[in-house]
């Protein structure tokens, strides 16, 4: 089959059975790497991608199921890397061996998106289904607190209104 | 120290196009210089100087999480003195011929290269200097460096390394062995917080891992393999699987009969891997599943019941006569502990992409042993070393896991077989059914007190697996396991049952097993003896010890163990007990527990605090952390995140995981059968450092074992339940 994708805010188009994951729609198809698989049922959340802004496991979403639903994945974050989790991930130094990092910020992400100053209890809620098999946890929950305060100032300074 | 170069080495200066300088140092084998006319050198590079400042590093180890890639030119720019923001690091590929030690394991990667990357980076500096001293006409003794730059303080003149990086190409080297390395109060990168090197494309999503890999031409491989240990392919529906969509080639392949880590099984090789994936689903394997289907946890555990009722079948200690003391004893404590298999688990599942051409073979694998892949591989398919290029790609975890290199044998097989390049990726259940597990084990253990409640005698019944000859991988026990040494009448003794289930080294291996039985037995005598767990410790360690017997030699070649240090351990001890508040009351339900180990070098105590409530639901309130590693935290950011690491993965270790089976197989088969511990279940680790005079060692590992007592001894404390079999999942804490 042939799908039309809106990642990244391009409109991507692939070939690829029906039932093929999104994940490996991304990767082997798009040649989008850095979403990655780690248990294939979505239990680990290392695929973790935006579909219209939710966090969902792509790993499990069937390309077929995406339709006209636009995809973010860890490479349209931002052009370079200055999306505010981004910058807040490399300033408090999270990553030990990376792997699960860009499913981590995905769902960061997505929190963000809804809760901008998130407690710990909703940071917990949001990202308990990603695994960081480093257990780099404590630092994760600090680079989300870091990043909410970077939305804040960068928010401030660029519109002044605070939204 | 020990900490030298294994080889005699040389140094040499390269002028690059470009006008920049590549300074090379040349390891010529010392059995070369003294038995056979001096060999050919060999060029081994790890510094490159362009001439806009830019100073190119290499990182010979495999990146598996540990910082190695970060750490190792660290230790080369500080010698070197120039500002880190100049520094590009360079992952090499595995070249013997070149690089020493390139290998990631055992917590090894700062003993093995403190000096010497610091050297090379010392005679880069030494020759700039000389360099500079020649282009001014000047003493080289009136020069100082900074921040990559040779200054004149007399006549205020400064120049770039950049600037003399042609002049210093045409430098005589300095010998490594003598060449004047800086004081640590001199250090200007060693021992301040250096962000990993590739966070930056981790956060960006770069192609940076194994599974990552393209190379032109490549199709998609998976491997079924027989789901009993060491079964055998007897037929399969290939002629089916072959007409599915996308499938390019499917085939048995034999396997190894001399090596476990190359097991028969099924390839499948397809345009994509869904496609192959898919196929698998399809695949119908009739298996020849052989002996290990008789195995199963239940097989083992009625065993170690029988072992422990039949007289230990080896003796691995001996001081005194325990037996004779013990029934002398004035309070006699026993207890039997055990604790299951795990697995690695980490992130992101094995793969390896291979290439075969023209009866050579390169591969891009995520291994912690190149050099020992390389080995495997020409073993299992017949081909030379030297016809064997192995690029070193950054994993996604290691643990241990990727010290084995199964999935390169595979990869390598398979390739040849397809004829084109090919990326083998294993499934998530691939990874659980096949790993080489941290064994199982269970020990039986009394000790002795006297009326004053102190530690007389010491005996321990290890039950483990292996053969007559010998411990099946990373099941055995040391002769020099605490309390031995510091107890006159001690026995430590062993038996083993057959296992076809392959083990191997788990992050802090045997010592994240035998920490949580022997503290935890040590937790019940001092408590047994009416004594503060913590004073009696402090008690115990300061027994003038036994003489250690043999060490067990280490991997080669490495600079000799660190012996146990009662007074290092001592410090942490005291550290911890000030940073927990040790003593302090606590309400009922809520304890604390403390708990230390030696490993890799490293000296650990550990407090953790616990809340139960009274239907039994566990909060682990706080660990804290006092690590001896030595004189310098090379790099404290990294430091701190891998000791929090190691004591939550301790934790997840105890929490939930266990891994079982039957009739030779595998039980849990993903992450929702084996909990790994998530943001929730989270902790604060406090991590405190004891600077000693000691030569810095490793971090990988070593504060990972106390973690595991320190909270089953605060279980106890608050419970007055003592946890004597892990995980902790299976027990029930309330208490009334």
């Amino acid at each position: 089959m042939k799908y039309k994708l809106k990642v990244n805010g391009q409109t991507r188009t692939l070939e690829a059975p029906e039932d093929m994951p999104l994940l490996w729609a991304l990767r082997d198809g798009l040649d989008l790497k850095g979403t990655k698989f780690g248990c294939g049922i979505a239990q680990c959340g290392a695929c973790t991608v935006l579909i219209d802004g939710e966090a969902r496991r792509s790993c499990i979403t069937p390309v077929s199921s995406v339709g006209k639903a636009s995809i973010t994945t860890i490479e349209g974050l931002s052009r370079d890397g200055s999306h505010p989790l981004q910058r807040a991930w490399e300033e408090v130094d999270v990553p030990q061996c990376g792997y699960c990092q860009a499913g981590q910020i995905m769902s960061a992400a997505a929190l963000l998106a809804k809760t901008p100053n998130p407690t710990d209890e909703d940071i917990d809620d949001a990202m308990a289904g990603n695994i960081c098999r480093c257990a780099t946890y404590l630092r994760i929950r600090r680079a989300i607190h870091r990043a909410a305060g970077l939305n804040k100032t960068t928010a401030s300074a660029t519109t002044g209104s605070g939204k | 120290m020990s900490t030298e170069l294994s080889r005699r080495t040389f140094l040499r200066a390269t002028a690059i196009a470009g006008g920049g300088v590549l300074l090379s140092s040349f390891w010529e084998p010392l059995e070369a210089a003294t038995k056979k006319p001096a060999a050919a050198p060999v060029l081994n590079a790890f510094i490159r100087i362009q001439p806009d400042g830019i100073v190119a590093i290499a990182s010979k180890n495999p990146e598996i999480g540990q910082g190695v890639k970060t750490m190792l030119p660290m230790l080369i720019a500080d010698e070197l003195d120039v500002d880190w923001k100049q520094v590009r690091i360079e992952q090499v590929d595995f070249d013997p011929k070149l690089y020493e030690n390139q290998w990631s394991g055992g917590s090894q990667a700062v003993p093995n290269n403190w000096l010497p990357m610091r050297r090379v980076g010392a005679a880069g500096r030494a020759m700039l200097v000389a360099a500079a001293a020649k282009t001014w006409k000047v003493p080289e003794s009136e020069l100082s460096t900074s921040k990559g730059k040779v200054l004149h303080k007399k006549t205020g003149r400064s120049v770039s390394y950049g600037q003399l990086a042609a002049t210093a190409a045409t430098v005589t080297p300095p010998d490594l062995a003598t060449v004047k390395l800086k004081e640590p109060s001199e250090f200007t990168i060693i021992g301040t917080p250096i962000p990993g090197v590739d966070n930056r494309s981790i956060v960006t999503g770069k192609p940076l891992f194994g599974i990552d890999i393209t190379v032109p031409g490549m199709k998609y491989a998976t491997y079924l393999k027989c789901p009993v240990y060491g079964g055998k392919v007897k037929s399969a529906n290939l002629e089916q699987i072959r007409k599915m969509p996308g499938v390019r080639k499917a085939f048995v392949v034999e396997g190894s009969t001399t090596s476990n880590e190359f097991g028969s099984g099924v390839a499948i090789v397809a345009d994509s891997f869904w496609h192959a994936l898919s196929a698998r689903k399809a695949l119908q394997v009739t298996w020849d599943e052989g002996e290990t289907a008789k195995q199963g946890t239940a097989v083992f555990d009625a065993r170690a019941a029988a072992l422990f009722k039949e007289p230990p079948q080896r003796s691995i200690r001996k001081d005194g006569d325990a037996k004779a003391a013990l029934a002398k004893a004035a309070k006699v404590v026993t207890a039997e502990y055990s604790y299951p298999f795990l697995s690695h688990a980490q992130l992101e599942p094995q793969n390896c992409t291979a290439h075969f051409a023209d009866g050579k073979i390169t591969f891009w694998a995520p291994t912690q042993t190149p050099e020992d892949g390389r080995e495997l591989v020409a073993k299992v398919m017949g081909l030379k070393e030297d016809d064997i290029t192995i690029h070193i790609i950054r994993s996604g975890g290691g643990f241990g896991r990727r010290l084995k290199n199964d999935y390169m044998a595979e990869a390598g097989w398979i390739a040849r077989e397809a004829g084109v390049p090919v990326k083998l990726v294993w499934t998530r259940e691939d990874d659980f059914a096949h790993d080489f597990y941290r064994p199982g084990g269970y020990h039986s253990f009394t000790a002795g007190l006297d009326a004053s409640g102190k530690l007389l005698a010491f005996r321990n019944h290890f039950v483990s697996f292996g053969t007559e000859k010998d411990f099946a991988p990373s099941a055995a026990i040391s002769d020099q396991e605490f309390p031995a040494r510091f107890v006159p009448d001690l026995a430590i003794e062993a038996s083993v049952m057959p296992l076809g289930v392959p083990t191997g080294a788990l992050r802090a291996p045997r010592s994240n097993a035998l920490c949580f039985a022997f503290q935890s037995f040590l937790d019940e005598v001092a408590h047994a003896a009416g004594k503060d767990p913590l004073a009696f410790r402090r008690a115990l360690l300061a027994v003038t010890p036994l003489p250690p017997s043999a060490v067990p030699p280490t991997r080669k070649p490495s600079p000799p163990p660190t012996p146990f240090d009662a007074a290092r351990m001592n410090g942490v001890l005291d550290l911890v007990a000030e940073k927990s508040g040790w003593g302090k009351q606590l309400p009922r339900g809520t304890g604390m527990g403390v708990a230390f180990y030696f490993s890799h070098r490293g000296h650990f105590a550990e407090v953790a605090q616990v809340t139960v409530s009274k239907k039994g639901e566990l909060t682990i309130d706080k660990v804290w952390v006092a690590g001896d590693i030595g004189s310098v935290i090379i790099n404290p950011s990294n430091a701190e995140n891998q000791a929090q690491g190691a004591v939550l993965d301790g934790i997840s270790e105890a929490l939930g995981q266990e891994m079982t089976f039957e009739n030779g197989r595998a039980v849990q088969a993903n992450f929702n059968a084996y909990p790994m511990m998530r943001i929730n279940q989270s902790i604060p680790v406090e991590i405190h450092f004891r600077k000693t005079e000691f030569p810095p060692t490793g971090l990988g590992e070593p504060a990972l074992p106390p973690a595991i007592p320190a909270v089953t001894n605060a279980i106890f404390a608050a419970t007055g339940k003592r946890i004597r079999s892990l995980p902790l999942s299976k027990h029930d804490l309330s208490w009334s």
